[in-house]
């Protein structure tokens, strides 16, 4: 079936000029690594196949008559124009075959829909624009963004996006998961609806401000499988991927120890230099403020503020740190940053985007006494 | 109204047959249905173009991986500008203006039943519209979070500026403009009819708009609805959609989709009634299964009620609803399937020429038909998992929208224009407008079915290089489709102002007046028309029956 496939789209493919040889694509359905993926991968193909049979029978014979029923070769037209019998034919033969594509499609419904008996769960939530997650098990919980080559190139005219590995569809910290583990995800968003999307998982369900939606998947397989929020959620609803990387249990626990290690060191507050400010600064900038305020600080005119010649970006600094852990109606609080990542992202955004404070901000200035606990 | 006519004699009719008025002022009080079909199909066919502007920028900028033309906010104000000017600018009036033009024609009616709201919701359509359109100027932009308006996404300050409020108004203005058409064509099939034309003796496009009619009446309040909720939610602090004040935006998601899914079935019905009309005149043969034609059109419409949460399947369900909306959706396939069988027996054993209109009709049975299939996959609950949200529903409903329900408007274009104008447009270029835009059209979608198998989402501004291939085919698809449009343009001002100069019979296509009422006027058609209502009604679909 595949081999058939291939041949067909490089017929395509040559026909057009293009040649099969650079395309890096493919045309059909992943298979997915988990039984619920590959039920629904053999369903799709069951309903496809049947729609090309149909599809043969009714065009077949419509192209037999276009060719042979026609005035230019004196055919004669027939006058009737009724038949009791083939009309409940043609109605009652796709009702029992709908009947019998409704059987296998019930049972993949109920296996999908049935998340009892999980041996973890993670709380997924859809931010604009990014995946928060938090392992509901073990107190890990992390943001995964789109990773800084691909928020740079993206927002660059020009930039030449096959340079970038995984272009759009890679994230600074993936989703951990272990295999042959029956995982549970709860759903929801902290501003519009997302929709979480792993075609290798074989389902994608949304994310609701307010409500919690279930799904799960046991992945068969060790490796890295890469989605995207798949409901329209605002600007940059395209720069939101999901990437899940399933590790043999072995690899999964020493992740596990590692990431909570990680997530008890405390922020180094000690002084950097300029350079180092301006430089972290720009991460913490491409990751909390990019969405929004654009990569040249220019906002966009009618909905966000400039932050280039902003009185109160470059006004006194204890206000501006006020603001951004405060937050408007606009915008969310960014008390979740650290005292490093507050001196950093203010010196950046006071001494780059056109504008030039002059000043830099030490962690130690801008932390909090609590800051150290996260 | 017909009584009254009835009473005058030839030498009355004759007095009272007199022309339009001259000057602009014709247009803008007119009550007459033909003025009023050409002004809903001329505006049509300029928002087509318009529609079609924002589709070009869509591809554009879809051409190459990464970011070339447009930010993503006004990529995002595209797809969902050009979604509603087609939708409400282009295809439903272009149906209201055939409606208009053909209606009274094919059932002997001297006029519409209501002739001044007829005038008056062609008025609030343009309104409508133009309000739309204004936010495309305004501070922050167009509505930009997709036609379906969720929120709380366009309720968001920093997502959709000040238009929001311009574009609920627009969506009442047009909603009212849609009703009151609606409202008239009802009227008129059911009270306008020529004496000794029953139900069952209406020609199919006569019976899909009174279907569609009652579509409209029942959804497009139910869309104001849930807009008007939106407005108060963002200016009036209530919390419909808003969980945090105890609403719920799944809750919006229902009430948009009971309106959305009989929304494209008015999109389509017509379209099936344009078929139904076209096929049997160039096949010389009468329409095969009328009766089956009409109870198929009401149970698609009855099912269209009854299916809307398809569009959510993973919006969070409870295990039953996914189930019953997975069967009930399948269930259409059934009426759907009968209704291509029968285009197909009509065709059969037949003696088939193949003008533009006919050639236009095959490729709308054919490539609606590939829609339909698409249409039975996302069915499959389990499956639209996987589907959903990709560029496979891109493919998906385009197939059921542009070579279905864009081709019949050309199709019934060339196949009428003669009829109104009594000029023959240009065979020739009519059929390379075919060709070219067959051709591109699944140049433009055919490979979008692949893009969404391979995991692309739908309405993102840039995507992962191994979508680049395809993208770049079904672009260059849609240019060359854009363009060939431009052939339909020039055709239809050259049959205006008189197309290949050959003065057309009455009848138009051999044998026409068989088949249906206005072919037995004359071409081109007078001003007032069916002043004395036919005695004889053309109905081959039911020779046997009288």
């Amino acid at each position: 079936m595949n081999k058939a496939k291939q041949l067909f789209a490089g017929l395509i493919l040559m026909a057009l000029g293009l040649g099969a040889a650079q395309a890096d694509y493919t045309l059909n359905l992943t298979k997915g690594v988990t039984k619920v993926s590959n039920d629904i991968y053999d369903l799709h193909m069951l309903i496809l196949w049947i729609c090309v049979i149909v599809g043969i029978g009714v065009f077949g014979t419509m192209f037999y008559s276009i060719y042979h029923h026609r005035k230019s070769k004196g055919h004669k037209a027939a006058q009737f124009h009724e038949n009791t019998t083939v009309e409940i034919i043609w109605t009652i033969v796709p009702t029992l075959i709908l009947i019998g594509m409704a059987i296998p499609a019930t049972k993949t419904m109920l296996e999908l829909d049935n998340v009892a008996k999980s041996d973890m769960t993670i709380q997924v939530t859809g931010r604009q624009w990014y995946w928060d997650y938090k392992y509901l098990d073990n107190d890990i919980h992390f943001e995964s963004h789109l990773d800084e080559a691909s928020e740079i190139t993206h927002r660059t005219v020009g930039a030449d996006p096959r340079s970038v590995p995984h272009y759009l569809l890679n994230v600074d910290k993936p989703l951990v998961i272990p295999v042959n583990k029956k995982v549970r995800f709860v759903l929801t968003s902290g501003d519009v609806i997302h929709s979480w999307w792993v075609p290798d998982l074989g389902w994608k369900k949304d994310a609701n401000p307010g409500f919690i939606n279930e799904a799960w998947a046991s992945v068969d397989k060790a490796g890295t499988y890469r989605g995207q929020c798949t409901e329209l959620c605002g600007r940059d609803h395209g720069f939101m991927p999901i990437v899940v990387i399933a590790m043999e249990q072995p690899d999964y626990d020493a992740w596990v120890k590692k990431t909570l290690d990680q997530q008890k060191q405390k922020p180094d507050l000690s002084d950097q230099s300029r350079e180092q400010l301006m430089a972290h600064g720009e991460s913490v900038y491409l990751k909390n403020c990019v969405g929004c305020h654009q990569i040249n600080g220019a906002g966009v005119p009618g909905l966000i503020p400039a932050l280039t010649g902003s009185a109160i970006a470059t006004g006194k600094w204890e206000s501006l740190d006020g603001f951004l852990r405060a937050g408007t109606a606009k915008m969310p609080s960014f008390s979740k940053l650290n005292g490093k990542e507050f001196a950093e992202v203010m010196t950046y955004v006071r001494n780059n985007l056109g504008n030039s404070v002059g000043d830099e901000l030490q962690p130690k200035q801008t932390a909090l006494p609590d800051d150290d606990d996260e | 109204m017909s009584a009254v006519v009835d009473e005058h004699d030839h030498h009355a009719d004759d007095h009272h047959d007199h022309g339009p008025a001259k000057g602009i002022l014709r247009w803008i009080v007119t009550t007459n249905h033909k003025d009023i079909g050409t002004m809903y199909l001329v505006f049509a066919l300029a928002m087509f173009f318009v529609g079609g502007a924002m589709a070009m920028v869509i591809r554009a900028e879809l051409f190459e991986p990464g970011l070339q033309f447009v930010d993503p906010a006004f990529f995002n104000s595209m797809t969902t500008m050009h979604a509603l000017v087609m939708v409400f600018g282009a295809v439903m009036p272009a149906f209201v203006g055939l409606a208009n033009w053909q209606i009274p024609l094919m059932i002997g009616a001297a006029d519409m039943a209501l002739p001044r709201m007829n005038n008056m919701s062609f008025w609030l359509l343009v309104a409508g519209v133009l309000l739309l359109a204004s936010t495309l100027f305004m501070e922050g932009g167009a509505p930009n979070g997709g036609w379906t308006l969720y929120p709380p996404l366009v309720l968001q300050p920093i997502t959709v500026g000040k238009a929001l409020p311009f574009a609920v108004f627009s969506v009442h203005l047009l909603g009212i403009s849609s009703i009151m058409g609606a409202i008239n064509i009802i009227a008129t099939i059911t009270n306008m009819r020529a004496p000794s034309m029953r139900m069952m003796d209406m020609p199919l496009f006569v019976w899909t708009w009174l279907i569609t009619g009652f579509l409209l009446i029942a959804v497009m309040p139910v869309f104001a609805g849930a807009v008007t909720m939106l407005l108060t939610d963002k200016f009036f602090h209530t919390s419909f959609f808003n969980a945090a004040g105890g609403g719920d935006p799944v809750l919006y998601e229902h009430i948009f989709w009971f309106f959305g899914h009989p929304e494209v079935y008015i999109m389509i019905l017509p379209t099936f009634g344009v078929a139904s009309t076209i096929i049997p005149i160039f096949a010389r043969k009468p329409l095969f299964g009328y009766a089956s034609m009409v109870w198929a059109t009401g149970a698609i419409a009855f099912l269209a009620f009854i299916v809307w949460a398809h569009h959510m399947f993973t919006a969070g369900m409870p295990l039953a609803g996914e189930l019953y909306f997975m069967y009930a959706t399948m269930i259409i396939a059934i009426p759907t399937g009968v209704k291509v069988f029968n285009w197909t027996a009509t065709m059969w054993d037949g003696a088939m020429t193949f003008e533009t209109p006919m050639l236009f009709s095959i490729a709308f049975v054919v490539l609606f038909t590939m829609g339909g299939f698409t249409g039975l996959m996302m069915s499959i609950a389990p499956s639209d998992f996987q589907y959903h949200d990709t560029y496979f529903i891109v493919a998906h409903f385009h197939y059921t929208l542009v070579p279905a329900s864009i081709f019949m408007l050309m199709a019934a274009g060339y196949f009428w224009l003669p009829k109104w104008t009594g000029h023959m447009y240009n065979e020739k270029i009519g059929q390379l407008h075919f060709w070219l835009s067959a051709i591109s059209v699944n140049i433009l979608f055919f490979p979008q079915h692949f893009l969404g198998l391979a995991g692309m989402p739908r309405r993102i501004p840039d995507y992962a290089v191994q979508f680049a291939d395809w993208n770049m085919i079904s672009s260059i698809g849609g240019f060359i489709f854009g363009a060939s449009q431009l052939l339909f343009l020039y055709i239809v001002i050259d049959t205006v102002r008189g197309g290949t100069g050959e003065k057309v019979t009455d009848e138009v296509w051999e044998d026409a007046a068989k088949h249906g009422l206005e072919w037995t006027l004359p071409s081109p058609v007078p001003y007032h028309t069916w002043t004395t209502p036919p005695t004889i009604v053309p109905t081959e679909h039911v020779l046997d029956s009288h």
